[in-house]
């Protein structure tokens, strides 16, 4: 069958002309518009890694406590007694813009497939929000408030159903996002070590079977839709973006979790993006099979569904599966118990292709590994931005100063400070009674483990300015951020999943700033033993022309060996020393300080010193296995005077603080590697760190009906008003 | 002291319930909601989660899930029975309990740990607790706004069967989804049948923020 417009259809595709030739050698022959819909499906920037591939295969993937690193659907680290962790972070930015409350929710779906089908109960979601300014008054902020609220019940909505608790996550909000806010979902499940469930489909003769939901017309063409910029049109993409329906996924979360218990299964694999095609080409790529499939015999939701259709849609709540020869009706038989649909669709074969039929005839017929070999690999132009050596000129002293209380007032009720409970108040956070550091406590959030008796922390992190200023420190600080979010908690970070959130990736800018982002993600791996083992790739977050901020955000996850030594992120006690570990110095550059006050997102960024940072967390976890630590807060955005503030509103006890400091102003400085701890007992704490060779300062003690530090203060009541009513006022301001 | 849990498609409370009642020393047993034996339990719990993902209305398919015709046999012969969160709202839609449970005022899902206010103890499920004692313990639901007539709400009160409020630290009223007088929890006229939105069997351990779903589950088995 000749393709007669061919042009318009590889336009359609976004297919080059150069890989439309690529095609044709692959084939031998002309492609038919199934196989056009494969190639372009695999060969999307979002399936094929093309742009972003030649940095990847720099991150360090391995540890002795690495189970799995990136290329299966999740990674897994080993966290002791036969148990593993399993999880990853995915973006699914496109689809929440246009339709924020599905977009979420399908996010939320498609990342808990990610994990369940490596065989692991989800345990526990994150979420890390970027939107644009939803202060504006006009119809920017309006179409933002509106973004949050259907985002934020989109994400509930699905994760509530599920059973599966959200237990922190971080938003916050740039100008940078009016036209592409970020939807990163992350979730981490548990399973036995020894039984994870890979994506595979090997044995000649072993059938292949679709399970889950029926296939519709939804989502057609979604991962091509999301490898693309937006435009003003953009808003008729509403029907690429799926619906969820997080019922059916409990139901096939139970069913997979029931098979699992059998030895039926060879390899499972979720349909995400590209549905039917990224799943049986993966599965089989990865086993160097091949495979025949009966597209006729896949579930339908609706009549008069073409092959191309079924091999495109993205339909929810699906997975496919490899199953031992002879198990097909206890298979079935599990999936009828949960009311779901299971039909053998194929089988496995040596051929090394994959053969598509349709009521007997052969309707596509693609050989596997070039598929996935020959994805296009791209070495894009790259060019380091204009705007940096402007911005690096940045002088602090050449603008107007603040008097210290005015910046103090207004940092405080920044959004980027004040508590989110409007948001996480939405979701489920204690479901699963494991959630021992759950929303809101600020730092890492911490699920304890009932099968050995230990606790998982974990941190969601990326700071845009930061990464605007300087991708490379920037990107390395995700790591370092989100690592030291976890040792406060007294837990040993162990590795990270990311999601790295760009613009445009034909902007060279763009290829710049993701160059070197993640080389920075790669030097802070290394340096702190921390590998990635599982990740996802989010370009051409731009629209009309502008893109995001470079957003690589980085979940890190650690092992606190002792569920009963959670450190809080807080003030415990009245009366308790306060102190700073590290060294503070006039750090202005991509600061809140800057944005806030000044509007600007400007200046340079310090190197990182990795040797202070790793002994910080050291200092902070043996302390508190030694049990002489009360809480544990890192200090980042808006600098001590802010930390101490979210520390005293969230306790309801005062402080009264004073540090050393060279420059008034630096109490809001966000110099690195820098901790406030609380303790009972100053000489074990200090001696512990002399041993580290940390400089450490006791700033007070905990206590009083206000928050003071050196020259600003407010009353506690106050401070907690504003702390915990600003977040909801902006957000329902239009309703 | 032998504790059936019911699941039914959809229900996500099952394994923390029968945690929370195995941690207190019990026999537990899930059953499945299209068996038809409940196994000759001292207990029958109907956990929360998303029963038929809500859909319709929060318990309404549930309700005629075979093994529910078991449970209200059971109920009538004066078995007892605890309906939790999505459970409560089984319980109501198979009108095994009074009133209804309507979506929460402010229209959203609500997570948070909650106070609440021992109206009366002299039942099986509070008899460990004191009346007007103040206990911490997690509320997560979309549709917690009880709802009853006025006939039926003077009927509550004449029985005492209004068992938890919602409140403060302080024991004050404090309503977070809009429930008639900030009902938080009741049993029938026959003081056998309990329902409450409110999550005890997520306040058993110090480690998760609060312990005091202990004396309330333990009402059970003394």
């Amino acid at each position: 069958m000749e393709i007669e417009n061919i042009q318009e259809v590889l336009q359609a595709h976004k297919l080059s002309e150069a890989e439309y030739e690529n095609i044709k050698s692959i084939l031998g022959r002309e492609p038919n518009l199934v196989e056009i819909g494969i190639f372009s499906a695999m060969w999307s920037e979002h399936c094929s890694y093309k742009s972003s591939t030649k940095y990847l295969r720099g991150f360090p993937t391995k540890a002795p406590w690495v189970i799995q690193g990136p290329g299966e659907n999740a990674g897994v680290i080993d966290i002791g007694d036969g148990m593993a962790a399993v999880f990853k972070m995915e973006s699914h930015n496109h689809p929440s813009y246009i339709e924020p409350y599905q977009g979420a929710a399908t996010g939320v779906g498609g990342i808990l497939r990610d994990i369940f089908t490596m065989g692991a109960r989800p345990v526990a979601n994150l979420n890390a929000l970027r939107f644009g300014n939803v202060l504006d008054k006009e119809s920017i902020g309006r179409y933002q408030r509106h973004l949050v609220r259907g985002v934020v019940e989109g994400i509930g909505g699905y994760g509530n159903c599920m059973g599966v608790p959200t237990i922190g996550g971080e938003t916050s909000f740039d100008e940078c996002y009016n036209g592409n806010i970020l939807v990163n979902a992350f979730s981490l499940g548990l399973a036995k070590s020894d039984e994870i469930f890979y994506g595979k489909a090997e044995g000649i003769g072993n059938p292949v079977i679709y399970v889950g939901s029926k296939t519709g017309r939804d989502g057609l063409g979604g991962a091509v839709m999301s490898s693309d910029s937006f435009t003003e049109e953009s808003k008729s993409l509403r029907p690429t973006v799926q619906v969820g329906d997080p019922f059916t996924e409990k139901l096939l979360l139970e069913a997979c979790l029931e098979l699992f218990q059998t030895d039926h299964v060879v390899g499972i694999q979720d349909m995400g993006a590209a549905g039917l095609t990224s799943s049986s080409f993966e599965m089989a790529g990865r086993s160097g099979s091949g495979m025949i499939m009966h597209l006729d015999k896949v579930p339908a939701r609706e009549e008069g569904m073409t092959p191309y259709e079924f091999m495109l849609s993205e339909s929810q709540e699906r997975m496919l599966l490899c199953a031992k020869k002879g198990s097909e009706q206890e298979i079935i038989d599990i999936f009828e118990k949960w009311d779901l649909d299971a039909a053998v669709v194929g089988e496995v074969t040596d051929t090394g292709n994959m053969e598509l039929f349709w009521h007997g005839e052969k309707c596509a017929e693609v050989p596997v590994d070039p598929v996935s070999e020959e994805a296009p690999v791209l070495d894009r132009p790259t060019r380091e931005p204009a705007y940096l050596s402007r911005i690096a000129k940045f002088d602090l002293n050449a603008e107007e100063k603040i008097a210290n209380q005015d910046a103090y007032n207004k940092l405080i009720s920044s959004l980027e400070v004040v508590d989110k409970a409007w948001i996480y108040d939405q979701y489920d956070s204690m479901v699963q009674t494991n959630t021992a550091k759950g929303p809101g406590t600020l730092d890492a959030s911490v699920i304890r483990v009932k099968e050995n008796g230990k606790a998982l922390a974990m941190s969601s992190d990326c700071n845009p300015r930061y990464c605007y200023i300087n991708p490379e420190i920037g990107g390395a600080l995700t790591v370092v951020e989100s690592g030291r979010n976890v040792a406060m908690s007294g837990a040993q970070p162990l590795a990270i999943t990311d999601c790295l959130n760009f613009g445009n990736p034909e902007n060279p800018e763009v290829m710049w700033q993701f160059a070197k982002a993640t080389d920075g993600i790669k030097q802070a791996c290394e340096k702190l033993s921390t590998p990635v083992v599982s990740g996802n790739v989010s370009l051409y977050n731009e629209t009309d022309g502008i893109s995001v901020f470079p957003t690589p955000t980085v979940a890190m996850v650690g092992l606190n060996d002792d569920e009963h030594k959670v450190l809080p992120s807080s003030f415990q006690n009245e009366g308790a020393s306060l102190y700073l570990i590290g060294e503070t110095g006039s750090d202005f550059g991509g600061s809140l300080y800057l944005k806030e006050l000044y509007g600007k997102t400007e200046g340079t960024l310090p190197e990182i010193d990795y040797e202070k940072e790793l002994a910080l967390w050291k200092l902070v976890i043996e302390a508190n296995k030694a049990g002489i630590l009360n809480a544990a807060k890192d200090i980042n955005v808006g600098g001590i005077a802010v930390a101490l503030s979210k520390m005293a509103a969230i306790s309801g006890k005062g402080i009264d603080a004073k540090i050393s400091v060279g420059d008034e102003r630096d109490i809001f400085s966000e110099t690195f590697s820098r901790a406030i701890v609380e303790t009972n007992d100053d000489a074990a704490f200090e001696a512990k760190a002399k041993e580290l060779g940390l400089a450490i300062e006791k700033i007070g003690t905990v206590g009083g009906e206000s928050v003071s530090v050196n020259d600003v203060s407010i009353d506690l009541g106050e401070l907690q008003t504003i702390y915990y009513n600003r977040f909801k006022a902006v957000i329902e301001q239009d309703l | 002291m032998k504790v059936t849990i019911l699941r039914f498609p959809g229900t996500n409370c099952e394994f923390d319930t029968e945690y929370a009642f195995q941690k207190l020393g019990c026999d537990t047993q899930i059953v499945w909601h299209k068996e038809h034996d409940l196994q000759s339990p001292d207990l029958v719990v109907v956990p929360g989660g998303f029963s038929y993902g809500d859909y319709l209305r929060s318990g309404s398919i549930a309700r005629f899930s075979p093994i529910m015709k078991e449970v209200g046999e059971f109920a009538d012969r004066g078995g007892k029975v605890l309906g939790i969160c999505n459970g409560f709202q089984i319980l109501t839609e198979s009108h095994l309990l009074p009133g209804a449970l309507k979506r929460n005022e402010n229209l959203h899902f609500i997570s948070k740990h909650h106070r609440l206010k021992v109206e009366n103890s002299d039942n099986t499920f509070l008899q460990k607790c004191e009346k007007g004692e103040v206990l911490n313990i997690p509320v997560a639901h979309a549709d917690g706004n009880y709802y009853i007539d006025e006939q039926g709400l003077k009927e509550l009160r004449e029985n005492d069967q209004i068992l938890l409020t919602y409140c403060d630290e302080n024991g004050n009223t404090l309503n977070p989804n809009g429930s008639v007088e900030a009902i938080a929890g009741i049993c029938n006229k026959n003081r056998n049948v309990f329902g409450l939105m409110p999550h005890p069997e997520r306040a058993m351990e110090e480690v998760l923020g609060s312990a005091d779903g202990i004396k309330m589950l333990e009402g059970f088995l003394a």
